[in-house]
């Protein structure tokens, strides 16, 4: 777990009205890891994952991927890249094509790819996925919105493991699910890059989920990485007063006596 | 004895457009003044419903085919309308989920924290003001002359959800449905917005009716929780006893499958598939 497959170091971003989002980040990812990237609004957790996946320019820093320097390549030779590189939306009503059904939205990308060379091969490995991602196979010929929340995040996840990618890029993705759908979907997509060896930016808001699936974890506030850790540490021992505000901040589920008095060092309104 | 400020005793609607489908099953829970209730359950419970049966606000495609909803002892379900939208209007109070949509974009604050305090306050147009004033002052906003004057889009999401909480408790309501005021908020925010919401109640002793699925926000600001799972009530009781000894499957397999950041491995164990068919056996659903 010690090969890195991701290295961002000094990544600045700058959007076109000249408001920079992103003040020097380093980022790196291990082969096989899973790194969560945490932090409130605007923090710039969002843009961080756009920049590694070069969906936007940096402004400065440099971005290499397994060993080659990718912060400026040309499209043309990024395209050979994007199947190794795969990511998962938030909001899979969005990222899946409401016209296609979920069998041309599986199939296709192999295709695409070059992954598969016969339609029998295509059609073995989109079945295969989806028993892996526990969706029944009644599914291959609904739609999109035919299916549950739950469901269509399955698909986004069988969309991005199909193509065997290394490294994977989840942004949200288990924001809008019920608890009990969420545990299913963080399940799946622990157990999946453990037996495809996957390294994966997990991107959350939220702490909780964080810690049920990753193995480090970067805290973003204001542009910057506030604090970084393997999570079993930066859980038990935050050393950045952000953490702690952000951990003292989320509401267990048993009485904690004194929580909601206890200010943490929040400022009150604005 | 007196009757409680809410009961709602086995009401049961269906929706008028999936053939009737059921969307409370005989739901009856009862709340005392200056209670603290969450209503909890996963999409599709049926908490946003009650939720707005409660404010007169249900959707034409859900209709109430029995029980009742006594607010102090009357029926809301058997009242005249005009005497229903009286006593919701001055009475029962919503913070809404979203402080985006909440506010009407092209109206200043001032507008919309006085207009209730001049149509049914029947307060002047300066008392209204000042009124407003210092309810924004209350729920801690600092610069509130500048807010009055302000559109909404000019504040954050927090100071949006403070307005909105200051003209929920604008009127003094006996009630306040807070349905799911904190999901679209950042947690440090969030923290704010209950210890505020809590305050509010406590001050003017307001009984609040908190929608959520969180159980962690249960936890820290409802006195008692009721449980719903497809309509029906699975679980009921006080807070405490609820999170530390619950009597249904369901509930504790809820509790297990949410992730927390003070333990490792939380968050990966879903619901077990035997639990839900025991819960639809239960219901009577297929």
């Amino acid at each position: 777990m010690n090969e890195t497959l991701i290295d961002a170091t000094g990544i600045e971003v700058t959007y076109g009205n000249g408001i920079k989002v992103l003040h020097g980040v380093d980022v790196s990812i291990c082969r096989g890891e899973t790194v969560g990237i945490v932090g409130e609004s605007g923090s710039g957790k969002t843009t961080l994952g756009r920049a590694l996946l070069r969906l936007v320019d940096v402004s400065a820093g440099s971005i290499r991927f397994d060993g080659r320097d990718i912060t400026r390549l040309p499209e043309g030779e990024m395209r050979p890249l994007r199947r190794r590189i795969q990511m998962i939306f938030q909001d899979p009503m969005a990222s899946l094509n409401p016209r296609h059904t979920i069998r041309r939205i599986l199939s296709e990308p192999l295709k695409l790819h070059g992954l598969a060379k016969t339609a029998a091969e295509t059609e073995a490995r989109v079945a295969k996925m989806l028993e892996r991602v526990s969706l029944p196979a009644v599914c291959l010929d609904r739609n999109p919105h035919e299916l549950s929340g739950g469901q269509r995040q399955r698909v986004g996840i069988a969309r991005a493991a199909l193509l065997e990618p290394d490294f994977v890029l989840a942004d949200e993705i288990v924001s809008g699910l019920d608890v009990s759908t969420q545990a299913q979907v963080l399940k799946l997509l622990k157990g999946l890059s453990a037996d495809l060896g996957l390294s994966m930016a997990f991107i959350s808001h939220d702490l909780s989920v964080i810690r049920a699936v990753c193995d480090r974890v970067y805290v973003m506030r204001f542009g910057k990485i506030e604090e970084e850790g393997a999570c079993a540490e930066v859980f038990a021992n935050p050393r950045s007063a952000y953490t702690r505000l952000l951990l003292d901040a989320i509401p267990l589920p048993e009485i904690t006596p004194g929580w909601l008095d206890s200010k943490a060092g929040v400022e009150d309104a604005a | 004895m007196t009757a409680p400020l809410l009961s709602i005793e086995n009401l049961n609607a269906i929706s008028t457009r999936e053939n009737g489908a059921p969307i409370l099953r005989d739901v009856s829970l009862t709340l005392e003044r200056g209670e603290v209730l969450g209503l909890v359950g996963e999409s599709g419970a049926g908490k946003s419903t009650i939720a707005k049966a409660l404010l007169g606000i249900l959707p034409r495609t859900v209709q109430v085919t029995g029980g009742a909803i006594r607010f102090e002892g009357r029926d809301l379900m058997t009242m005249p309308s005009r005497a229903l939208r009286d006593l919701i209007g001055t009475h029962i109070a919503l913070i809404p989920q979203d402080p985006q949509t909440a506010l009407n974009p092209g109206r200043r604050i001032e507008a919309q924290l006085t207009d209730a305090l001049r149509l049914r306050r029947g307060l002047s147009s300066k008392e209204a003001r000042a009124r407003a004033l210092k309810l924004l002052q209350e729920v801690h906003i600092r610069d509130p002359e500048r807010v009055l004057r302000a559109y909404p889009h000019e504040l954050s999401g927090g100071m949006r959800q403070r307005v909105l909480i200051a003209s929920a408790f604008a009127l003094e309501p006996k009630l306040v449905v807070a349905d799911e005021p904190t999901t679209a908020l950042d947690v440090t925010v969030q923290k704010q917005i209950l210890r505020l919401i809590r305050d509010m109640q406590r001050t003017h002793g307001t009984a609040v009716i908190f929608v959520t699925h969180d159980l962690g926000v249960v936890a820290q600001i409802c006195d008692s929780v009721t449980l719903l799972y497809a309509g029906k009530v699975i679980e009921a009781g006080r807070t405490a006893d609820v999170l530390t000894a619950p009597r249904h499957a369901y509930t504790k397999a809820l509790l297990a499958a949410g992730p927390r950041y003070d333990r490792p491995d939380s968050g990966l164990e879903p619901v077990p598939p035997s639990v839900f068919e025991a819960l639809r056996a239960e219901i009577g659903l297929g």
